[in-house]
């Protein structure tokens, strides 16, 4: 396959960046989306010329490292992580365009690559249950029904790749942030720091700087993982009746 | 600053207003609609005259109708509040973007349809509340009782054809600003359920299309038979 | 020197025990006055810093991705394995202890080993109060599994996203604490080198991936938490940026390194596409208990089905050579890992295999479906089908899957001793980068159980009884040895960026890659071996002539951590072989070719070779030297494998 890359090429954060026409020969449809990125970068090291950067880590679906908004999509394409998508998804003669995310939130740190410790702020302001190692009560203590375990599990899959925000068009973080609220929402071990955590996650996305959610459900439809919008109206409702009913003034 | 200031600042309370707001107009529109129907009776507009008499009067219709005052100024300033953190959150566009692959025309474009639904309400509100309040509006007299005569103002305005259409329009543009914002309101206010939500989707797809197309077909009815 | 496991005395129920008594413990006031340094962020990592931030020592905690939760812990799919016998079925620590050890064909410690099936059953519980969801039953209690082969149901999953679930809890656990202010958080920064002041491990050197910033920290004690080394081989199922830089670094600064030659090959992965291919991705072994692995029964059949002549369908059963079926007709498709990887080898070799790389067999799921039904099928492995045709483009419920072994973990790492510290004080290593709980070889689902037990359970009393002895006085920072290492550091940095060659890191690493699986994957030979060591020497010189790093130190240059990691690969590829080379038998993930019974399975040489070998860094260009520490067995007794 003959293909033309337009890719975002931009030095670090302070540079402004603009696009860079890149053609590229020889590319099989069995490679995957980042492999087509190696050759064009082994090229590109060969000739001298600065590698494009792109983050990429486990590449198979679960790290949630890769980004990459491909022809006017998060994570191109299908409905997966931009390195589980295979180059038989376009076609000879195509022309490849491939931004960074786009939030104020996620600043671009170099080419491709952008800076998501927003969400691990958001973790880090409620996603977790406050229990220290040990002194935990045995496992099969508390028995917790299928389905909401299931449900849990559902909302536990999310990858923290940043789709959600990259999709939607007020670069709001509400997909993220409402499957951990929702994680733990549903399970028993959750429910002691509720409330709390609802307030205290939903004050960091705001101090983000994401936006807010319009329920167009782009972000859900280009979840690499499906989470559900359940997970927003459920955050939404955890929002609201914690901030009537908690002692937080 | 409050839990209450602090709530209702955040992008969630922001959301609940809208959703709120949003909700009532889809209730006021309801009253509103139904109203109008005395339009099509067939009696010189009596009943209609009775019934804006009435709506103008009542001191509980008064209340319901500041309420509905203050539902759209709320909806109107929260959506700009809204609308311009969201454009905060994406200073840098994409170049390139298949947006409609993932997300329904109307939820994407609420902003744009509501301004234009607001134009046309200035204009609304222009052509007939403003004349029933202060215009200068003929009278007429049902047994003894003297009305203000709103019906020949609407059957009179509706002569105009460039108005028929813009109203016509206007519900289009209704239309398709319900169709995303039924549902959206009931998802906002996290009444999201496996047994209720087919209901509300079902419930808000027949609205959207049936409430405007009521509204749309009043000065059309007009228009082709007086 | 003598290596000094530090095993407890007494019967081995009773060790951890009695261990945990005798270690010194700091007075809680004084904790916040330690320093320690966590390297990496995956299951042993993120659980040792969250556990030691909890118990008041200040943590500092550096991951080279971009987020903590990012490690490779995430990728790992089947679950994690734990004594609770819920299911009644029989199992207890002890069995828990005793098929690990026999797992790993005998070339474990029965200490170290009987400590994770002990502490096994309280990571569950750890797990579960963190809110990670595990499968369940109806009745709202958890679900097991058996896997691997094991004769009980111990395993708890969640799907085929277990790692990922509880790198998540761990992550959560961190999070708190960073939330807490007792752990400072390094994401994308990578460790350069460690700080050993007066032989003990005082700090280490970093390096900022963002502004290229080299700087040092000071700490009373070091974590390494990094994982494997299974990118020497290029391909792998690890992570691209998985590596042995940090562990490499602790070598060359004192730490011994123990059994590096132990790699394990897992069989179930989709082969090689091409010469394009960066990664190899794993699927779940599970698909063998219904799928039948093949190949042509000639050379001429497989030749018209590489050219595309014949498709594998249209071959008749007489034309198939069920190799593991025929030649194992007890356990069949279900042979151990090792067995059913070095089988695939034997019949690709004898140019059967069946992609247009001739490195693939057939797993066949035709019988299977017209047995159970496709509806069956894809309850079962529906996701895993749905995977391997997002990768191929094939659609395995029509023709056969593709497999072909690839490196999945490595059982070598730094040698430590009981109390997880290696031969440099102060210095630790958990999880993978460890040598200490897998033996030869590891059974299924152990991996995260390891690493979540040296985090959660082992780390936190054991360090303590070395902080306690070395006393809360700080560390000073200004010591000469860390503006050595700084020094040094950036020289290396420079050095690398001033070569300004002709080839490319990648054309050096996979040089190596294939050097490595040729002679040093799943069956090695004392010629291959020797020849692989000159060939590395050469491509190391190669390598420090003539690579080509671009950019500036001054900015994210992925090239250039590249250089570093496959530079420090270069030379532990040598080392790997030495081990090789040095182990005259055959065990668990190590097979040499002239050590093997009359039947071809793997023949162990427990009077010789009963040793774990630790291996110290004596100079540039060195022979490493050779350090035994004797596998003593008074629990269990030595069996040779069968599965005929």
């Amino acid at each position: 396959m003959k293909l033309t890359l337009k890719i975002w090429r931009q030095k670090n954060n302070a540079d402004q960046g603009g696009f860079v026409s890149y053609p590229i020969d020889g590319i099989s449809k069995d490679m995957s989306f980042l492999e087509m990125l190696d050759v064009l970068n082994e090229e590109l090291s060969n000739q001298g010329e600065d590698p494009v950067h792109f983050d990429h880590d486990c590449r198979e679906g679960i790290c949630g490292m890769c980004s990459l908004y491909i022809n006017g999509k998060p994570h191109g394409p299908q409905q997966t992580t931009t390195c589980q998508l295979h180059m038989r998804s376009f076609h000879d003669g195509d022309t490849i365009t491939i931004e960074p995310w786009r939030a104020k939130a996620f600043p671009v740190v170099k080419d491709l690559v952008v800076d998501r410790s927003a969400f691990d702020r958001i973790i880090q302001a409620g996603g977790y249950v406050s229990v220290n190692t040990g002194g935990v009560p045995d496992a099969n203590e508390i028995p917790i029904p299928k389905r909401i375990a299931d449900e849990a599990f559902d909302a536990a899959t999310c990858i923290g790749c940043g789709a959600c925000v990259a999709a939607c068009k007020n670069a709001s973080a509400m997909l993220f942030v409402s499957a951990k609220i929702s994680q733990l929402a549903m399970l028993p071990q959750g429910q002691v720091e509720r409330k709390e955590r609802a307030e205290k996650m939903i004050a960091q996305m705001d101090s983000e700087g994401f936006g807010a959610c319009t329920n167009t459900g782009a972000c859900s439809a280009e979840c690499p993982k499906g989470i559900s919008l359940t997970n927003i109206a459920r955050m939404n409702r955890e929002y609201f009746s914690a901030v009537v009913s908690s002692e937080n003034v | 600053m409050s839990w209450v200031t602090k709530t209702l600042s955040s992008t969630l309370g922001r959301k609940l207003i809208m959703a709120l707001t949003g909700l009532f107009l889809i209730l006021f529109l309801m009253g509103h609609v139904s109203g109008n129907l005395l339009l099509l009776k067939g009696d010189e507009g009596k009943s209609f005259n009775i019934y804006a008499e009435f709506m103008t009067t009542n001191p509980a219709v008064k209340l319901l109708s500041y309420l509905t005052y203050i539902s759209v100024i709320g909806h109107v300033i929260y959506s700009i509040l809204l609308s311009r953190k969201n454009k905060a959150a994406r200073p840098i566009g994409y170049a390139e973007s298949r947006a409609s692959t993932n997300s329904s025309f109307s939820s994407r474009n609420m902003g744009i349809l509501g301004t234009l639904i607001l134009i046309f309400l200035v204009v609304h509100l222009q052509n007939f509340w403003y004349q029933m309040h202060w215009g200068e509006i003929p009278t007429v007299t049902y047994d003894g009782e003297t009305y203000k005569d709103l019906f020949s103002i609407v059957s009179f305005s509706f002569q105009n054809e460039l108005l028929v259409i813009g109203y016509v329009v206007a519900m289009g543009f209704l239309a398709f600003h319900l169709s995303h914002g039924f549902a959206s309101a009931f998802q906002t206010l996290g009444l999201n359920h496996k047994k209720y939500s087919p209901a509300i989707q079902t419930v808000g797809k027949i609205y959207c299309v049936a409430v405007p197309a009521l509204f749309a077909f009043m000065p059309l009815y007009i228009y082709f038979t007086s | 020197m003598i290596l000094d496991s530090k095993i407890p005395a007494g019967p081995l129920s009773e060790k951890w025990t009695q261990h945990k008594f005798n270690s010194k413990l700091v007075n809680p006031a004084n904790k916040r006055k330690y320093e320690v340094i966590v390297v990496g962020t995956g299951l042993a990592g993120a659980s040792a810093a969250a556990s030691l931030a909890e118990l008041g020592y200040n943590v500092k905690a550096f991951c080279f991705q971009d987020s903590p939760r990012r490690a490779h812990s995430i990728a790992a799919q089947g679950g994690i394995n734990a004594a609770k016998n819920y299911q009644n079925d029989g199992d207890s620590v002890f069995r828990l202890f005793y098929d690990t050890i026999k797992g790993g064909d005998y070339r474990a410690r029965e200490a170290n080993v009987y400590r994770l099936a002990e502490v096994s059953v309280n990571i569950i519980d750890q797990c579960v109060a963190q809110g990670v969801p595990f499968a369940r039953e109806y009745g709202g209690l958890l679900a097991n599994r058996s896997f691997g082969g094991a004769q009980v149901s111990r395993t708890f999953y969640a799907r085929g996203q277990t790692g990922q679930q509880l790198l998540l809890g761990a992550y959560s656990a961190l999070s708190r604490q960073v939330a807490n202010g007792k752990v400072k958080l390094y994401p994308r920064t990578e460790m350069m080198d460690l700080v050993v002041v007066d032989g003990h491990a005082r700090g280490i050197v970093t390096r900022n991936l963002i502004t290229g910033a080299v700087e040092s920290h000071a700490a009373h004690a070091v974590l390494l938490c990094t994982g494997g080394y299974g990118n020497v081989f290029f391909l792998s199922t690890n992570a691209m940026g998985s590596n042995v830089t940090a562990a490499w670094r602790a070598h060359k600064r004192g730490a011994y390194f123990a059994n590096p030659c132990y790699t394990q090959i897992h069989p179930t992965c989709i082969p090689v596409s091409g010469d394009h291919q960066s990664k190899l991705t794993l699927m779940s072994e599970s698909l063998r208990n219904d799928g039948r692995v093949w190949v042509p029964a000639t050379k001429e059949t497989a030749e018209k089905l590489r050219k595309g002549e014949i498709k594998a369908n249209d071959i008749a059963d007489k034309d198939r050579d069920y190799y593991l079926e025929r030649k194992y007709p007890s356990f069949g498709n279900l042979v151990p890992r090792d067995v059913a990887s070095r089988n695939a080898k034997y019949v690709c070799d004898e140019g059967r295999g069946v992609n247009e790389t001739g490195e693939a067999v057939f797993l066949d799921f035709r019988d299977a479906i017209k047995r159970d039904g496709e509806e069956t099928i894809r309850a079962k492995y529906g996701n895993l089908f749905d995977m391997y045709q997002q990768i191929t483009g094939e659609n395995p419920y029509q023709v056969p899957m593709m497999i072909y072994p690839a490196v999945h973990y490595t059982m070598g790492g730094l040698w430590v001793d009981y109390n997880l510290m290696t031969t440099v004080p102060g210095l630790y290593a958990l999880g993978e980068a460890n040598f200490s709980d897998h033996g030869a070889n590891r059974l299924g689902a152990s991996a995260l159980m390891q690493g979540l037990a040296d985090g959660y359970f082992v780390i936190p009393y054991t360090i303590g009884d070395y902080l306690a002895q070395i006393g809360p006085k700080p560390v000073d920072a200004n010591h000469p040895e860390f503006q050595k290492a700084t020094n040094q550091v950036k020289d290396r940095i420079n050095q690398l960026l001033n070569i300004k060659g002709s080839k490319s890191v990648d054309y050096f690493h996979k040089k190596l890659g294939k050097i490595m699986w040729d002679e040093c994957g799943m069956a090695r030979t004392a010629e291959g071996l020797k020849k692989a060591k000159a060939e590395i020497k050469a491509l190391r010189v190669e390598f420090w002539k003539d690579v080509r790093v671009l950019g500036d130190n001054e900015e994210l240059n992925q090239s250039l951590e590249k250089a570093h990691r496959v530079a420090d690969f270069l030379e532990l590829g040598e080392l790997m072989i030495d081990d090789a080379l040095n182990r005259e038998e055959s065990c668990g993930g190590h097979f040499r070719e002239e050590y093997q019974t009359p039947e071809g399975e793997a023949l162990r040489d427990d009077e010789n070779f009963a040793y774990v070998a630790a291996w110290k860094y004596t100079g540039e260009n060195q022979e490493e030297e050779l350090h035994k520490e004797p596998l003593e067995f008074e629990n269990v007794k030595l069996t040779q494998r069968s599965y005929k």
